[in-house]
């Protein structure tokens, strides 16, 4: 059956136990992201740890929280999407999201780079639903957002 | 009882009008398709008028003095009289537009171009003070075109509420339709909830206070018999796509007094009167309404569209969807875990069915479903605030059309079944 390449047991699996799933504090900015098509909805918080004097894209994503509402493939994508990415520097978090955006619009003819994406690897059956890309990305671009929202309110506090 | 006796109409041999319905999706299922709400597919007939327009008569119309010109402007005339007939209305009442959105949009541009159009507008004027009225079920396109209107005028936005039942919550009529109020802009069938409004009623208290009425017909034009008098309302608009017609085209019918009187939305080619470098003049209704070499294919298409409904007869198709309707209210309803957004008796109702199945989101539901061949609209069917009021962020919805069986019905609950079994919920 087709829906087994799209639902991948990692995506079911992330989607009934959310990992890293509530808002945190400390944090330097938060996001709000709505897909207009379902209403479905995430509220994501960055918390960043400077690795030398400046915070930047060398520093380190200490935390990444957020609250949600939506379908499997949404929650599923910000469990795996905050496994990814806590920990990581903001830059490798840029290739991270780089590499998943361009495996979500590869309509299902990605090959993903597993020792980049890991679990997001299983996203790649979603690809191949045009409807659904939009349900994948939602949390990273209100990571991307929140972040860069985080770069910019640190660059404000230095100068 | 048997399917003559329900209603229903002969399927088979319709479906036999819709080459689309024939094929298969996912992988060799056949095609179930319960979107019609969205968009209904096309019967041969309607194809077959527009192609023969494009291979016979194509011209631009109301220009030129061409065999062709003449034929092509007849051809989009004796439509305009044909989709009027449709809906019980003259010719000169008709304007078309791009579909039931840009009609609305149509009246209410004009109502906020009347603030700087002659004294022969003056009946349409709003601002501060004044009040539109909405419902809380709207579509966005009868929604948003007068939150734009009351941002443009200062006039204010007020707004029928709806009851747990689904249906129009009418305790505060008299104060809601008041001597402030200056249209009351409704849907007549809801796209989500398939709630048919007590037009009548309304329209008669908007009248006592000189308000207009305009009824979104979208939804219910296409699936039963409409008289535009009887129901008493002053505008009515609706879209071609939506009633087995092409895209592209869509109606705005008004009292021919209103037409009148209304200054234009979008202005250019055709429209016009007398045009001077200074300034120019419009032409009467419904040219006014219709700058731009218009959609006459779609025009002839639409026309089609209605014959092939006159034949077949509004009452028999409303019967038929009735009667899945009811069919689907019970049997979707009876799953265990479902509940179902709108009212839950096929009276007053018409063949929108949205539902929520506990613990899977709509796009999960939609996702099996698709996966079995099953297409339904998943969402908030742009009615997005109509889904806060149910606490819903979105819903799974089926709709149906004189195309649809028992059969459809029955592999919609199984789908739903499916769904459930495979996220584990409840009621598997």
């Amino acid at each position: 059956m087709r829906l087994d390449a799209m639902y991948q047991e990692i995506i079911l699996d992330h989607y009934r136990n959310p990992h890293h799933k509530g808002l945190r504090d400390p944090y330097d900015a938060e996001a709000h992201h709505i897909n207009p098509t379902c209403g479905d909805e995430v509220t994501l918080r960055v918390a960043l740890t400077a690795a030398g004097g400046e915070v930047d894209g060398s520093a380190t994503v200490a935390d990444v929280s957020y609250d949600s509402m939506g379908c499997s493939i949404s929650q599923a994508s910000a469990s795996i999407m905050t496994d990814l990415l806590i920990g990581k520097t903001v830059d490798e978090g840029m290739r991270v999201l780089e590499e998943f955006t361009e495996l979500m619009h590869s309509k299902g003819q990605g090959e993903p780079d597993e020792d980049v994406l890991e679990d997001a690897v299983a996203f790649a059956g979603v690809s191949k639903y045009p409807a659904r890309i939009k349900c994948a990305l939602l949390a990273w671009m209100a990571w991307k957002d929140a972040t860069v929202k985080s770069l910019a309110t640190h660059e404000e506090e230095a100068s | 009882m048997t399917a003559r006796e329900l209603g229903l109409l002969d399927v088979d041999a319709i479906r036999a009008d819709f080459p689309i319905l024939a094929r298969t999706v996912r992988d060799g299922r056949p095609l179930v398709y319960l979107d019609s709400g969205a968009t209904s597919q096309k019967p041969r007939q309607v194809l077959d008028a527009e192609r023969e327009f494009y291979e016979r008569h194509n011209a631009a119309v109301h220009r030129g003095a061409h065999q062709l010109a003449e034929e092509a402007t007849d051809a989009y005339e004796g439509a305009r009289e044909t989709i009027a007939a449709f809906i019980s209305a003259r010719a000169d009442e008709v304007v078309f537009t791009k579909n039931a959105t840009e009609a609305i949009n149509l009246v209410a541009y004009a109502m906020s171009n009347a603030a700087t159009a002659g004294d022969y507008a003056s009946r349409f004027r709003v601002g501060p003070g004044d009040e539109v009225v909405v419902t809380e079920m709207e579509h966005h396109a009868n929604l948003v075109p007068w939150q734009e209107l009351c941002r443009r005028t200062g006039a204010t936005l007020r707004w029928f509420g709806v009851t747990d039942e689904g249906r129009l919550d009418l305790s505060d009529l008299d104060g809601l339709v008041n001597e402030r109020t200056r249209i009351v802009a409704l849907t007549h069938q809801s796209n989500v909830l398939g709630t048919v409004n007590p037009v009548e009623a309304i329209a008669a208290r908007a009248h006592e206070v000189g308000a207009l009425v305009l009824l979104d017909g979208a939804q219910s034009v296409p699936h039963m018999p409409v008289d535009v008098r009887a129901l008493d309302a002053d505008f009515m608009v609706f879209s071609g796509h939506k009633m087995l017609g092409p895209n592209g085209i869509g109606v705005l019918w008004a009292r021919p007094e209103l037409l009148a009187a209304m200054p234009p939305f979008i202005s250019g080619g055709s429209m016009i009167g007398v045009v001077h470098m200074e300034e120019s003049t419009w032409a009467d209704p419904p040219q006014r309404f219709e700058a731009g070499v218009p959609m006459a294919p779609q025009a002839v298409g639409l026309a089609a569209a209605c014959d092939y409904l006159d034949a077949i007869g509004m009452d028999n198709v409303l019967a038929h969807e009735h009667a899945l309707t009811e069919y689907a209210l019970k049997h979707v309803g009876a799953i265990e875990g479902v509940r179902i957004v709108g009212p839950a008796e096929a009276e007053a109702r018409g063949g929108a069915v949205s539902f929520v199945v506990d613990g899977i989101h709509p796009h999960d539901v939609g996702q099996v479903l698709d996966d079995r061949g099953v297409a339904v609209r998943v969402g908030h069917h742009c009615a997005w605030p109509l889904h806060r009021r149910y606490r819903a962020v979105a819903t799974t919805r089926a709709s149906f059309y004189l195309y649809n069986s028992l059969a459809d019905v029955d592999a919609l609950v199984e789908g739903i079944r499916a769904a459930q079994r495979f996220f584990g919920t409840a009621g598997s």
